[in-house]
């Protein structure tokens, strides 16, 4: 169970987080969205550990993760897997060494049974003959489901996924769906995934929070939000460009003048 | 008010080398500390011991062999004018095992290895791999920063060594070959007044230079921000404060080896 409370990070004068709940409960299947920029990946990275808050805490199994230290925090991050927004494979790596590279540190096995699950997880990511490729020569859709099942490889209790089907076409997105929600009725594990894709949204979560301004404004099942009276989620999921949220910069059809 | 402006400019002048300095120490201890909690990642070690060696080798051996050919040729003409021609060998040796083999070996690997440790941890940072590492409960200081230090502490006295070789070798050439010194007596020179001290505190400095070295650049990488032009940044400065220190401490080792 993570349990996220009040929440707050500044970067400079950028007061990116400003008081964050949320509660995730075991087993269960929370999907973020928010606009670009808003927050979503900092948060992720707060559950694990990576960046420390200004204010506020959070809680893994009851453990307040920001007392721990070094030795101990290592510990706890082997319940989860992480898959970054940007993939974050080792490029001095070959591709199976990264999928496998949570079992070559942690577990004794051999390269040869380490290199068979590496070759299973990847098959379960669509993944088939690219065991032996290097980082830089996948493709940015390859390079996310390499990241994705180095992700699961360990097969850890909670998943934090960072925009798991941004960037592959839809086929492959759907799979990868079905991947996320297999992983939740088969492995029973906890998860957080950040999404854009709506669609997907739907199709994965228990519930679905909408991060904006730095605050969880709406939790609920698909259906509420789907439904939800709020104006700022009926636009974000509906995806429009005028109504409450506006957008910097982004001038509208009315704004454009003749030279 | 006024008076007080210069204080500030100070104040603000000295902030930032002390606060780079503590972290350097910092880094360092853990380091240490790592260094001494087994297992220590041998693989890796050797890899990166290899890679110091292979990229400076040819760079040293080429610096090594002109320098000691030019050392001979300048000391020989300067000598002759008072008739202490045969007093070149021991000036080639011992400039090259007390003073240029360890300090321009340092040099060459500062530039050559220092950039690269820098460059390949300042992408990794930026590229988010090393947090990556970190979700994967594998603590980077042990993973990266501990074999660049081992292997940057025993390469930089093993090339060292093959420096002072070359580098007598080249004097003995030019002085043999080209201003016509009796070899036997260029050969008991070198002998003569070259202590098993002389090269021995040399390789305590080759050891300091090449912990420096391994130190700075990690330092500069593992802590880069802001892209590839962090990158760029990370890899000029990492070369820039590692000669540095390098030319500066030599001055102080050398006061207090050779006393
Ligand atoms: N390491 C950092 N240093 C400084 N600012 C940061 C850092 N990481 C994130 N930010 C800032 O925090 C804000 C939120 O970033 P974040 O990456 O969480 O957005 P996001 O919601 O994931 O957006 P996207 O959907 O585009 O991935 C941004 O304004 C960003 O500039
Ligand atoms: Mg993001």
């Amino acid at each position: 169970m993570i349990k996220i409370i009040d929440l707050n990070k500044s970067f400079g004068l950028n007061h990116v987080l400003r008081g964050v709940d949320l509660t995730v409960e075991r087993g269960e299947s929370m999907v973020v969205i928010g606009g670009s920029g808003s927050g979503k990946s900092v948060l992720i990275k707060h559950i694990i550990g990576l960046l420390r808050p200004d204010a506020g805490r959070v809680f893994v199994d009851g453990i307040d993760v920001f007392q721990l230290k070094e030795g101990e925090l290592n510990e706890l991050r082997r319940k989860f897997g992480m898959l970054f927004q940007g993939a974050a494979l080792f490029d001095s790596l070959s591709v199976w060494e990264n999928v496998g590279f949570g079992l070559m540190q942690h577990k004794k096995l051999s390269d040869k049974e380490i290199k068979e699950i590496a070759v299973e997880k990847l098959r379960m990511v669509g993944l088939v003959g690219v065991e032996d490729l290097m980082p830089s020569e996948l493709s940015g859709g390859m390079r996310k489901r390499v990241g994705l099942a180095r992700a699961i490889c360990m097969e850890p209790e909670i998943l934090l996924y960072d925009e798991p089907t941004t960037g592959l076409d839809p086929i492959m997105a759907d799979a990868i769906n079905d991947l996320i929600v297999d992983m939740k009725d088969k492995l029973n594990v906890t998860s957080v995934a950040i999404t854009h894709d709506m669609k997907s949204a739907y199709k994965i979560a228990d519930r679905i929070a909408m991060l904006y301004n730095g605050k969880i404004i709406e939790v609920g099942s698909p259906d509420e939000i789907r439904n939800s009276g709020n104006p700022i989620v009926q636009q974000f999921i509906t995806g429009s460009a005028s109504g409450p949220i506006t957008i910097e910069g982004v001038r509208h059809e009315g704004d454009f003048h003749r030279a | 008010m006024r008076i007080l402006r210069p204080i500030e400019v100070l104040g603000t002048l000295l902030k930032w080398p002390i606060e780079e300095l503590g972290r350097i120490i910092l880094l360092l201890s853990s380091v240490i500390k790592e260094l001494f909690t087994p297992p220590l990642n041998i693989k890796n070690t050797l890899k990166q011991m290899f890679e110091i060696g292979v990229s400076s080798l040819p760079v040293v051996v080429i610096t090594a062999v002109f320098t000691g050919m030019v050392l001979a040729l300048q000391s020989y003409t300067g000598f002759k004018r008072f008739g202490a021609e045969t007093l070149v060998g021991s000036v080639v040796a011992l400039s090259m095992t007390r003073e240029l083999g360890p300090v321009l070996t340092g040099l060459i690997v500062a530039g050559k290895a220092g950039a690269s440790m820098a460059a390949e941890l300042g992408t990794m940072r930026v590229t988010e791999q090393i947090d990556a590492l970190e979700t994967l409960a594998t603590n980077p200081v042990k993973y990266l920063i501990v074999p660049r230090f081992l292997s940057g502490i025993t390469m930089l006295p093993s090339l060292s060594v093959i420096a002072d070789i070359i580098g007598i070798a080249g004097g003995y050439f030019v002085s043999v070959y080209l201003l016509g010194a009796s070899s036997a007596v260029y050969m008991k020179r070198t002998w003569n007044y070259l202590e098993l001290e002389d090269i021995y505190n040399g390789l305590i400095k080759s050891c300091f230079f090449g912990g420096a070295i391994a130190l700075i650049s990690c330092y500069k990488g593992f802590y880069t921000s802001g892209g590839a032009e962090g990158v760029g940044k990370a890899t000029t400065g990492a070369v820039v404060l590692s000669c540095m220190t390098i030319l500066i401490s030599d001055y102080f080792l050398s006061a207090w080896l050779f006393k």
